[in-house]
């Protein structure tokens, strides 16, 4: 559905990859270049109309922002360059002011580099220690195994709304209550959750949600960092410099601007945050709940198409995501890739950033198809077509 | 060499590859990966004072990468440290779309056209870097 609205989608080109990013709507790239063209100014300095532009659009994102993640306040609507400084934020601003030594993070093996490196960083800088939520039979978590995990030291869990390599949906409002009950904090890292499925961060309760612009059909360079109010204000700016400081004189007389100019310093990616800004409209013209429905029933189509397919291996039969993982059998993950890239088909091969993940799969790397609502049961027909072949994908996988 | 001779030695290559997985003991180890890519081997290598005695690898990588990497271990056995070099240069020389010597690279020319395909290029060369920094590493 909508494929009209893609300039790329016109072209003779099977995207799949839409984990890794998504294809961009005419209508995104048309108000960035209207921004670029008409009115680029700098935002925050509105002496002049074509600031004050700047500037109202700019803050209408925000506005678009919270809206569409439920938020109570504008101030809690940080924008950053994308997921992983979103998360870098929550870690080193606020977390390494927060635990100490001996204070435990719960992860899962399933998160994306971005939720594990900097929570490895603070183990080896003030000694906490990282321990994982174990996965079930479908590397699913579950609440139980939540609770089974949770040790008297525990503070915060931090996790994957869903993950980029099993797609599953974590049970993310029952973590939370359970992790409030016992004082924890919850950081979620909703960078394959946000563009799919409908995230009210009320409802979840979640503490920290960090996510991408440019995985929902948004530009590049974009992100959000959404953080409950009090506990934003208690989040130390790692970058200082413009747009961030009321005053300054000496080092003890710095004078910080309040939320959330505090945290956004220098020139922001004003055209990107724009843009985001047309994102969330187109967005919200489709609906999410449309989205998730259309992900669900490609999902199922091609999930049918390649069980019968005795060379393909499916690493994650079920999931309630647009994510499919699979190898073919005997067949390096990459080669399966470049074979189909000579088809014009895009998808990914390899470990997809979660590197810890192979000890709970006990694969090292896998093709995966990443499914978003521009997507058809034509482009899965051809795919399952090239697939079905074994001896042409050896034939002409190099 | 036509298209089908090319892909046969790449293939027998790569489904029999030459020395993987082998017992290793006394042989210096290299691992060599793609940042760009998933491949990743591990080179074994035995000296005989400045001859290459042997090598073996192991690890996971695709179908151009261990095949490279078999290739290029019938090769360089039995060359000395600087003969080894002066092979890995003129592999870099095709894999660059530049001149080459098509004699002393034998059946490595099979990657002749890989110049064109800029993502496979790192592949056939990945083994090459690794055993690289090992001839380097000898000759200090």
């Amino acid at each position: 559905m909508n494929r009209e609205d893609f300039p790329l989608l016109q072209e003779e080109i099977i995207y799949f990859d839409n984990g890794a990013t998504s294809l961009k709507p005419k209508c995104v790239i048309d108000k960035m270049n209207d921004y670029y063209t008409n009115y680029p100014a700098n935002a925050h300095r509105g002496d002049y109309d074509l600031s004050y532009k700047v500037d109202k659009e700019y803050e209408e994102t925000r506005q678009l922002v919270k809206d569409f993640i439920h938020a109570e306040y504008l101030e809690e609507i940080v924008f950053t360059s994308g997921t992983t400084e979103s998360l870098n934020m929550i870690v080193d601003g606020f977390f390494a002011n927060y635990l100490e030594a001996g204070d435990e993070v719960l992860l899962t093996t399933s998160e994306h580099a971005s939720n594990v490196l900097p929570w490895f960083r603070l183990a080896k800088k003030i000694g906490i220690k990282i321990s994982y939520i174990p996965l079930d039979s479908n590397y699913y978590v579950t609440i139980d195994n939540v609770k089974k995990a949770i040790t008297p030291n525990t503070k915060v869990i931090s996790l994957a709304g869903i993950t980029n390599v099993i797609g599953d949906i974590r049970p993310i409002k029952e973590i939370s209550k359970l992790a409030h009950e016992q004082n924890i904090f919850v950081v979620l890292d909703g960078a394959q959750m946000v563009p799919h499925l409908k995230v009210d961060v009320k409802d979840l309760d979640v503490d920290f949600l960090a996510f991408s612009a440019h995985k929902m059909c948004g530009p590049t360079g974009v992100g959000v960092l959404y953080g409950k109010k009090e506990l934003l204000e208690h989040l130390e700016p790692i970058t200082l410099g413009g747009g961030m400081n009321e005053s300054f004189d000496n080092p003890d007389e710095v004078y910080l601007k309040s939320l959330p100019s505090r945290l956004e310093a220098g020139t922001r990616n004003i055209a990107g945050v724009i843009g985001f800004g047309e994102t969330i409209r187109y967005l919200n013209k489709i609906g999410l709940e449309n989205i998730h429905k259309r992900e669900l029933n490609l999902r199922k189509y091609l999930i049918d198409k390649l069980i019968p397919i005795k060379h393909i291996d499916l690493i994650n039969l079920e999931s309630d995501s647009g994510i499919v993982t699979f190898n073919v059998s005997g067949i390096f993950s990459q080669d399966v890739a470049y074979y189909l890239n000579k088809y014009n088909i895009c998808v990914r091969a390899g470990n997809h950033c979660a590197k810890i993940l192979k000890s709970s799969v006990g694969v090292n790397n896998t093709v995966r198809i990443s499914l978003y609502f521009y997507n058809t049961y034509e482009e899965i027909d051809n795919l399952i077509e090239l697939l079905s072949d074994y001896d042409k994908i050896v034939k002409e996988m190099i | 060499m036509n298209n089908e001779e090319i892909r046969n030695i790449i293939m027998e290559n790569y489904l029999h590859p030459k020395n993987r997985d082998l017992p290793h003991e006394d042989y210096q180890k290299y691992n060599t990966r793609n940042e760009s890519c998933i491949d990743n081997i591990d080179l074994y290598i035995k000296w005989n004072k400045n001859i290459i005695e042997d090598i073996t690898f192991s690890g996971e990588a695709c179908a151009v990468s261990i095949s490279s990497t078999s290739i290029m271990i019938k090769n360089l056995i039995g060359k000395n440290a600087n003969e080894a070099l002066d092979y890995i240069h003129e592999f870099y020389q095709m894999t660059n779309g530049e001149e080459y010597n098509k004699e002393l690279l034998k059946d490595a020319v099979v990657y002749d056209s890989i110049s064109k395909q800029g993502n496979r290029k790192v592949c056939a060369n990945l083994p090459l870097k690794g055993i690289e920094r090992a001839i380097l590493d000898h000759l200090k």
